[in-house]
């Protein structure tokens, strides 16, 4: 089931939380959803579950539109909203139980899927505990049986790992991995490691707005443009390398680095200069080192789109 | 009709688990049985049998225990966040709010169940109306039915359960009493629709054994009012 959200916003007062945003989640598909503190990622997963109405624009789940047709939409859900609310004084099996019986799951079967949720997520040993009682990432793993309970298509999930230890990061990061091959997930966060491992591609928004849309790979060749080399020339005099660099036609920028025959070269837009670099050595006979390309980070990427 | 009875189930084992419920039947039965058996006008001093005395004192324990009951039935879904969870299942509105609406009835009708012994001991020291007995018990649930959908609407405005509570006591209390002492002091037209307006008139008339439609017809009146007014509560959020 696809997400097709169009012309999506949603105004409080006279601010524009949403402001006109659209873009399409494809089935088998994780997008990570990222942006800075108040971007508006909650408010577009609040209105794709149809606990908001947007002000314009319209958001259609598989075949059913959010507007129109809520419940249906609804019963093809997973949600885990924000903070994660669960009733504290329900023991965790009776509130898997009653999530599963207001899903409308066959009362034969409610049985069997409350003990696969409770195998999925690991939750074994705390099954008759209340949730009250639990730690935080136990109750994010309840969190999230609840949103897996009716096996649904699509799968929206507000800062998943917010609050787990880095085991229990990694092992919900696996979860959502297995569970994304087959279905729709749309998970928001802010740290971007988790972005980066966990979907296949990543919406970053600002101010409501779209500000980049991709694979992981794909925004860094956007945001980079140039190539960044960091170089080291042992064994020969720096300026006459200095010199022999800045002669090479796709290279833009020449730096020294501290002293040791160390460069950082930045190539002209959209050439390389790896090739040249490399015959150069060769013509003088230089022994070359080091040559390491420069990744640009998701942080500098998110932080150049988000800052301004 | 099958997912309002889900969430009433919920709804009382919530009740049951937070100790709400012991302490609402423990209150209720408490005082009312104080007063029926021991202290004031009770059945002794009425030198009859009847257990007028005690829907006399039941008006007035339910009129301040539902409030304590409903307050945090929506406000606390609201404070916690639980609501958007149940908000974005496949129910409706309308199903939440009957749900909760349900869930609070029964509890009340089991307290009200636990003093059929009062009945039972009374019907042993003379002869009692059997009828009354039985129109004195409807007339409670009528009222306490029209009380929690007020409670329900109340608790539906805001996250605060003390400004649910409040809410509730402040509507509740013209109904109660208010809209009787104006009818008293108004004639002609407004003093007929005070005196209609006013819940104690249609309680003492089913208590005293005529059920008339006109006094059914006004406690559901209330309960659709407040209901509708919960629910209407619940959608706006939306916007």
């Amino acid at each position: 089931m696809d997400i097709i959200v169009e012309n999506l916003t949603k105004i409080y007062g006279s601010q524009h939380a949403v402001d006109d945003i659209s873009f399409k989640v494809r089935t088998g598909e994780v997008l990570g959803f990222l942006g800075p503190n108040g971007a508006g990622k909650t408010t577009t997963m609040k209105a794709i579950t149809s606990y908001l109405n947007p002000t314009k624009g319209n958001i259609r789940v598989g075949e059913f539109s959010v507007a129109e047709q809520a419940e249906e939409v609804r019963k093809n859900i997973g949600y885990l909203p924000e903070q994660n609310p669960l009733y504290p004084e329900m023991p965790v099996i009776d509130y898997l139980k009653f999530v599963a019986e207001i899903q409308g799951i066959e009362k034969s079967i409610i049985k069997a899927r409350i003990l696969e949720m409770v195998n999925i997520c690991g939750l074994e040993g705390e099954k008759h505990k209340k949730i009250g009682e639990l730690s935080k990432g136990y109750r994010q793993r309840v969190g999230l049986a609840q949103a897996l309970i009716h096996d649904p298509d699509v799968l929206i999930l507000d800062e998943p790992t917010a609050g787990l230890d880095p085991n229990q990061i990694i092992e919900i990061r696996e979860l959502i991995k297995t569970i994304g091959r087959e279905k729709t997930v749309l998970l928001s966060s802010h740290i971007l490691a988790e972005v980066e491992a966990t979907c296949d591609r990543i919406l970053i928004i600002n101010k409501g707005k779209i500000v980049a849309d991709g694979s992981a790979d794909e925004l860094r060749k956007q945001a980079k443009g140039q190539e960044i080399i960091i170089l080291t020339i042992e064994d020969a005099d720096s300026n006459e390398v200095f010199d022999a660099l800045k002669a090479i036609s796709s290279v833009e920028l020449v730096d020294k680095k501290d002293g040791n025959n160390r460069f950082e070269i930045q190539s002209r837009a959209n050439e390389s200069s790896r090739r040249a670099i490399f015959s150069m050595c060769v013509d003088n006979g230089w022994p070359l080192t080091e040559m390491t390309p420069v990744e640009t980070k998701l942080e500098d990427i998110f932080r150049e789109l988000t800052m301004n | 009709m099958r997912k309002i009875w889900i969430l009433t189930k919920r709804e009382l084992r919530s009740f049951f688990n937070s100790l709400m419920a012991y302490i609402l039947l423990v209150a209720f039965l408490g005082f009312s049985g104080f007063f029926t058996w021991i202290s004031g006008s009770d059945v002794f001093m009425v030198g009859q049998a009847s257990l007028q005395s005690f829907f006399g004192i039941a008006y007035w324990t339910l009129f301040f225990f539902i409030p304590g009951l409903t307050m945090g039935l929506l406000a606390e879904e609201t404070r916690s966040g639980t609501i958007e969870l149940l908000l974005t299942k496949p129910i409706t509105d309308w199903q939440i709010v009957a749900g909760k609406f349900l869930s609070s009835w029964i509890l009340i009708a089991i307290a009200l169940l636990f003093t059929l012994p009062y009945y039972i001991t009374v019907s042993t020291l003379g002869d009692i109306d059997h009828g009354a007995v039985i129109s004195g018990y409807l007339g409670l649930l009528l009222m306490s039915g029209a009380y929690i959908a007020v409670g329900l609407f109340a608790s539906s405005i805001s996250k605060n359960q003390i400004v649910g509570f409040l809410l509730a006591l402040l509507i509740g209390i013209f109904f109660h009493i208010l809209f009787g002492i104006l009818a008293g002091n108004a004639s002609g037209i407004i003093g007929n629709i005070l005196n209609y307006l006013s819940l104690s008139t249609h309680f003492e008339s089913i208590a005293r054994g005529v059920i008339d439609s006109k006094d059914l017809i006004y406690f559901f009146s209330i309960m659709a009012l407040g209901l509708l007014g919960a629910e209407y509560s619940l959608t706006r959020r939306k916007f």
